[in-house]
């Protein structure tokens, strides 16, 4: 048979979100700077974090850093790293190319959002044992847990997805960046509202503030965090509907 | 046995902001068939190729590929098609058969890989990020991925730009195949020598509009009327054309096609050689070929996007 001759068709649909999956998933893992992101800057903030808080005597200890951390983590992965992917996605016409591939959109981002999963299991495995090791004595609520994560991730994915379908590529970049380090430094993350004094109401309702103390509650006090998955839920809302108005595709 | 048309184009205008990218255009696409696009740069081909491919909303006019509304059927037209962009279409990182196997997967009988890896000559940079590929390389891969999942048609934009000539050689050698097996092919190309070794119709587009269409042959052969190309080892003194061509006397045309050549188009006999002849040895300018015969595409080329050029430029002035 010849080798070209037309056999035109679309993989299945749940073949190609995998397929979407997979190459995501290795790109982000291959890339040194994500890894660095994803995995060794949490685990820096946490050992660093639980050692110098018991050389300044301070009240918090790894049962409060360990949720925090893995609350930064989500955040790293699902607003940094996925909005400097995206925005070079842009760039290189990658989006662009899948668009007249048989992937749809809704396939795309099911492939992108599987693909955050997959590398947010990473690094609760990775931090979880370091914690572990540290000391860490989680109190769990086991579906608070995953809802904190699953939420936490479609909240900050579809704010990603707004920065890198309105900026270009290298703006995306130093947007996601800054944002990653103003919300780990003053958003209520690795650090719980209460530490922040009368602030503290204000950054509960950004979404890190709501990632950060529903994964306090649900890894802390066994709790289903209604109020913070309720604010998740919220930014999602908002984040989606305008990533829906604003996304370029080129 | 006549088939439907497998693009059909129809009075499509496309404007960006305040210019006018394609104006009024319209052209089919024979099935089975490899149609070449041809037009300077700007001329509209990138941005009629997009609109067939989906990419963008016809402003005005209408466009069909394989019957089907690349709007609003986009869905079921792109797994039948395949797409080859300008640049571009990959992760930096990626590697190049990766990338391939990625594409591949997507689409329900892909041709395999291995296969498209050594037909293109890809198998030296299969573990090379597609940063580190050169540009023909780069190239190369945009087809692959453009065919990899056997569609009915594929719109390559400038296949060979940049490739150097063993290579493309090899490209064009693969789109044959393609045509062989039974692919529509649509390319873009500003290589005259690409179109009238490859192509079965070529489209001429300037300023977004059309303005020649035939079969490489149609288009050279220009009616019954011969050429002589002529061409001089110095830049022509000013006006020189129109003094030659007051020379010919009526029923010849002078075109200069650069600073050192022109093209004589009329009854292509003796007495037109001799004046031609004549009237380089007057004007003490050294001939350094003299062509008589065929005008190539390239000619056909220049001359119809030169002819829209002037006409512009009268517009512009008379305005």
């Amino acid at each position: 048979m010849s080798t070209f001759a037309p056999a035109p068709g679309a993989a299945p649909v749940v073949r190609q979100v995998l397929a979407q999956a997979s190459m995501e998933t290795r790109l982000m893992l291959r890339n040194g700077e994500q890894l660095l992101l994803a995995v060794v800057i949490p685990v820096i903030v946490l050992v660093g974090g639980v050692q110098g808080a018991e050389r300044v005597d301070l009240s918090y200890g790894v049962d409060t850093f360990a949720p925090g951390v893995l609350a930064l983590a989500i955040m790293s992965t699902s607003f940094t790293a996925l909005a400097i992917a995206t925005g070079f996605e842009r760039r290189y016409g990658v989006l662009k190319r899948l668009g007249a591939s048989p992937l749809s959109r809704t396939g795309l981002l099911g492939g992108k959002v599987l693909a955050l999963l997959a590398v947010e299991l990473v690094q609760v495995v990775v931090i979880s044992a370091v914690a572990l090791g540290l000391g860490w004595d989680p109190s769990v609520d086991v579906l608070g847990a995953l809802a904190t994560v699953v939420l936490g991730t479609a909240a900050f994915a579809s704010l990603g997805l707004l920065v890198a379908g309105s900026l270009r590529a290298e703006a995306t970049l130093a947007a996601a960046n800054l944002v990653y380090l103003l919300l780990m430094a003053g958003g209520a993350v690795v650090l719980p509202a209460t530490a922040y004094g009368s602030f503290g109401d204000v950054v509960s309702w950004l979404p890190s503030g709501a990632l950060g103390e529903a994964m306090r509650a649900a890894l802390g006090d066994a709790a289903f965090p209604v109020r913070d998955l309720v604010v998740l839920a919220a930014w999602t809302v908002v984040g989606a509907s305008a990533t829906a108005r604003t996304f370029r595709w080129e | 046995m006549t088939e439907q048309p497998a693009v059909v184009v129809d009075g499509l205008v496309m404007r960006y902001a305040d210019k006018l990218a394609v104006d009024g255009l319209s052209l089919t696409v024979a099935a089975h068939s490899i149609t070449a696009v041809l037009g300077p740069n700007g001329a509209g081909k990138t941005t009629t190729l997009e609109t067939c491919e989906g990419y963008r909303k016809p402003q005005q006019g209408s466009v069909r590929v394989l019957g089907l509304d690349p709007v609003r059927q986009r869905s079921q037209l792109l797994p039948r098609i395949g797409v080859m962009l300008q640049s571009g279409g990959a992760w930096s990182g990626v590697r190049a058969v990766e990338m391939l196997r990625h594409v591949a997967r997507l689409h329900a009988h892909p041709v395999d890989v291995d296969v498209l890896v050594e037909r293109l000559g890809l198998g030296d940079c299969g573990r090379t990020t597609y940063r580190r590929l050169s540009g023909g390389q780069q190239q190369r891969l945009g087809l692959a991925m453009a065919v990899v999942g056997r569609p009915e048609l594929v719109f390559v934009d400038e296949p060979t730009a940049g490739l150097d000539p063993a290579v493309r050689r090899e490209v064009w050698a693969l789109l044959e195949e393609l045509r062989t097996d039974g692919v529509t092919v649509v390319l873009t190309t500003h290589y005259m020598d690409e179109a009238e070794r490859l192509a079965d119709t070529v489209h001429i587009i300037d300023r977004g509009r059309l303005v020649g269409s035939g079969s490489p042959l149609e288009l050279t052969r220009g009616g019954s009327v011969a050429t002589i190309r002529l061409v001089v080892t110095e830049p022509f003194p000013p006006g020189a054309p129109d003094h030659l061509a007051a020379s010919l006397g009526p029923g010849t045309e002078v075109t200069q096609l650069d600073a050192v050549s022109l093209l004589v188009t009329g009854p292509a006999d003796a007495s037109t050689l001799g004046k031609v002849s004549r009237w380089c040895e007057e004007q003490g300018v050294l001939p350094e070929s003299l062509t008589l015969g065929q005008r190539n595409l390239e000619d056909v080329f220049l001359e119809l996007t030169d002819h829209a050029d002037h006409a512009d430029h009268a517009d512009l002035e008379s305005s």
